[in-house]
C-alpha cells in the first residue's frame, strides 16, 4: 500500500468517526435511545484512534502507548465517581481537554520544521490562549465545586480592570508574535499570562453561577479543539470541536436565560456581594414551622404533590430518602411529581441525574415551563434545598438582584412546605418572601433527616 | 489567506449548524450526560496528540504530546464510562414496572 492510499483509508476512518459522532448526539434526543449514542460515540472514537496508530508519521510507539495506558488508568476511576461528584468531575474534564489542546498547540509552535507564517502564528496563539485560560479556569471551577476552594465569590476593588488588563496583555503578546514570529521568547510569556487570566476569570464567580460557568468552559474547551483543527488542518478536530463548542454554547444560553442574566453579567457581575445590606432588615417577620408528623399528615391529605429539589438536596445527599418519600406517597395514592428548574444545582441537568440515580422514573421529572401552569392545582409544593429558584421577589420586587429571573411558581400551590436548615438567607444572600406567606410552613432541619422523619411517619421507612 | 483555512472554515460553520440543530433537540433531562458525552467526543484531539508524541521530533514536543495523549485519552475513556453509567439510571415509570 502506498502512502497516499494509506492516507485515504485514514481519511475514510475519520469521516466515519465524524458521522458516528453526529449520530451519537442525535440518539441523545430521547432517554430511550440515549445509550445507543454512547455506543456510536465509542465506535467512532475507537475507529479514529486505531486508524491514527497506523499513521506513518507515528515513528515511535513508546511515548504513545505509555500515555494511552496512563490516560485509561486515570480516566476509568474518573468515570466511576459517585453521582454527587459529577459537577466537579465535569469541570476537571474540561480542564483536561483544554490542557491537551493547549499542549498540542505549544508543541506545534516548537516543532519548527516548517517556518511559521503570520497567519499560522495567529491561529496557534489564539488556540493556545483559549486552551490555557480554559485549563486554569476549569481547575478553579473544579476546586470550588469540590469545596477545596471557597464557593463564595472572591472579589476585590478594581477586579475587572485587573482581569481585563491581564487578558489584554495576553492578546497584545499574541499580536506581537504575529507581527514578528521570530520573537519566540514572547511565546511562553503569553502562555503564562493566559494561564493567570483563567484563574482571575473564575475566582470571582460564586457557586450559584456554576451551571453557566461550566457550560461556558465547556464551550471554550470545544472551540479550542476546533481551532486546533485549523492549526493542524484536521477536519475531524474541527467537527468534534464545533459540536462540543456549540453544545456548551447552547447550554450557556439556556442557563443565562434561566437566570435572566447576560454572559457579561455572569463573568463580571460577581453575584451575591450586592446583597449584604438587604439581608439586615429581616428577622422580625413571623414564620410558621411544622414537625415531621404535621408535614406527613398534610402530605397524606393531598392529592397532588410537587417536590422542588435544589442544591441543598445534593449537599445533604437526601435523594435516596426523597425516593422513599416518593414511594410511600405513591403507594397511598398521592400523585407526586418533581419540578426541575434549569439552574437548580451546580450544572445543567444536575437534579435529574441525582433523582435518576435514586431510581425515580424520569417521566416524573418535569421542566419548569411545563409544570408552572399546574401549581394552582397543586395541594402541596415541597421544597427541598432550593431557594432562589422559588423566590417570588423575582416576579415582583424590582430592587431584587434576581428580578426578572424565571422561577417555579410554588407560591401558587395551596400549601408550601420548605425544608431548610435555618432562616439564613440562601447562597446569594437574598431574602425569600415565600417563607413569610400564610400558606407556607417551614420545616427546619437537615434535608436527609427531615425527609427520613416524614417517611417514618408515613410508615414507609426501613 | 491559505486555502486550507477556507475549507476548514466551511467545515466548522456547517458542523456548528449541525451541532446546534442536533443539540437543541436534546431533552433538558439529559443535559448532564450531554455535557459528559460531548466531552468524550471532544477528546478526539487525542489523534493529534498521538501524532505529535509519535513523531518524536524533539524532547520538548514529545513530552508535550505525551501529556496531551494521557489527558485527552482519560477524558475519552472516562467520559464514555460516566455517560453510560448516567444513562443507565434513567428509567421510565412504565419500563420499571414491566
Amino acid at each position: 500500500m502506498t502512502a497516499s492510499e494509506l492516507q485515504q483509508y485514514l481519511d475514510f476512518a475519520y469521516i466515519a468517526a465524524v458521522v458516528l459522532f453526529i449520530l451519537s448526539l442525535r440518539f441523545l434526543s430521547s432517554p430511550t435511545t440515549a445509550r445507543w449514542g454512547v455506543l456510536a460515540g465509542e465506535i467512532g472514537a475507537a475507529l479514529a484512534v486505531v486508524a491514527t496508530l497506523f499513521n506513518p508519521e507515528v515513528a515511535q510507539y513508546k511515548w504513545v502507548l505509555i500515555p494511552l495506558i496512563i490516560g485509561a488508568g486515570v480516566g476509568i476511576p474518573l468515570g466511576m465517581v459517585h453521582m454527587t461528584a459529577v459537577p466537579q468531575r465535569t469541570a476537571l474534564s474540561h480542564a483536561f481537554g483544554a490542557l491537551s489542546a493547549a499542549m498540542i498547540g505549544i508543541a506545534e509552535f516548537y516543532v519548527g520544521t516548517v517556518p511559521v507564517t503570520r497567519f499560522q502564528m495567529g491561529e496557534i496563539a489564539l488556540e493556545v490562549i483559549i486552551g490555557s485560560l480554559t485549563f486554569t479556569g476549569s481547575l478553579i471551577a473544579a476546586g470550588k465545586l469540590q469545596e477545596i476552594l471557597p464557593q463564595r465569590p472572591i472579589v476585590y476593588r478594581g477586579q475587572n480592570i485587573v482581569s481585563l488588563s491581564v487578558l489584554g496583555s495576553a492578546l497584545g503578546l499574541a499580536v506581537a508574535l504575529v507581527v514578528n514570529p521570530a520573537h519566540a521568547t514572547l511565546f511562553p510569556v503569553m502562555v503564562i499570562v493566559a494561564l493567570i487570566f483563567g484563574v482571575l476569570l473564575v475566582t470571582p464567580i460564586g457557586g450559584a453561577d456554576m451551571p453557566t460557568v461550566i457550560s461556558l468552559l465547556n464551550s471554550y474547551a470545544g472551540f479550542s479543539a476546533a481551532l486546533l483543527g485549523f492549526v493542524l488542518n484536521s477536519k475531524v478536530l474541527v467537527v468534534a470541536g464545533a459540536l462540543d463548542g456549540s453544545s456548551g454554547f447552547i447550554l450557556s444560553l439556556i442557563m443565562c436565560k434561566a437566570m435572566n442574566r447576560s454572559f457579561t453579567n455572569v463573568m463580571f457581575g460577581a453575584f451575591g456581594q450586592v446583597q449584604t445590606s438587604a439581608a439586615a432588615a429581616k428577622e422580625e417577620r413571623v414564620v410558621r414551622s411544622a414537625t415531621p408528623e404535621e408535614a406527613a399528615a398534610i402530605l397524606l391529605a393531598a392529592n397532588k404533590v410537587v417536590i422542588v429539589p435544589g442544591y441543598g438536596m445534593a449537599v445533604a445527599q437526601a435523594q435516596h430518602k426523597v425516593r422513599e418519600l416518593y414511594d410511600a406517597l405513591t403507594k397511598k395514592g398521592v400523585d407526586v411529581r418533581f419540578a426541575i428548574h434549569p439552574v437548580a444545582g451546580r450544572m445543567p441537568g444536575h437534579m435529574n441525574v441525582l433523582l435518576a440515580e435514586a431510581d425515580i422514573p424520569y417521566d416524573r421529572l418535569i421542566e419548569m415551563d411545563e409544570i408552572n401552569g399546574d401549581f394552582p392545582q397543586t395541594d402541596v409544593a415541597l421544597i427541598i434545598g432550593a431557594n432562589d429558584v422559588t423566590n417570588p421577589a423575582a416576579r415582583t420586587d424590582q430592587s431584587s438582584p434576581i428580578f426578572g429571573m424565571p422561577i417555579l411558581d410554588v407560591d401558587k400551590a395551596h400549601t408550601v412546605m420548605v425544608i431548610k436548615r435555618s432562616m439564613n438567607p440562601g447562597f446569594a444572600g437574598i431574602d425569600n418572601p415565600l417563607y413569610y406567606l400564610d400558606r407556607t410552613l417551614m420545616l427546619f432541619g437537615d434535608a436527609k433527616q427531615f425527609v427520613g422523619g416524614i417517611v417514618r411517619e408515613l410508615g414507609g421507612g426501613h | 489567506m491559505p486555502a486550507d483555512f477556507i475549507s476548514n472554515l466551511y467545515v466548522f460553520i456547517l458542523a456548528g449548524f449541525v451541532g446546534f440543530e442536533v443539540i437543541k433537540r436534546v431533552s433538558p433531562l439529559l443535559h448532564t450526560p450531554l455535557m459528559s458525552l460531548t466531552n468524550a467526543l471532544d477528546a478526539i484531539v487525542v489523534v493529534a496528540a498521538i501524532i505529535i508524541a509519535g513523531r518524536h521530533e524533539t524532547r520538548l514536543t514529545t513530552v508535550l504530546g505525551a501529556i496531551a495523549v494521557a489527558a485527552s485519552f482519560s477524558n475519552m475513556v472516562g467520559g464514555f464510562v460516566i455517560t453510560d453509567r448516567m444513562l443507565r439510571m434513567f428509567k421510565s415509570g412504565r419500563s420499571k414496572q414491566s
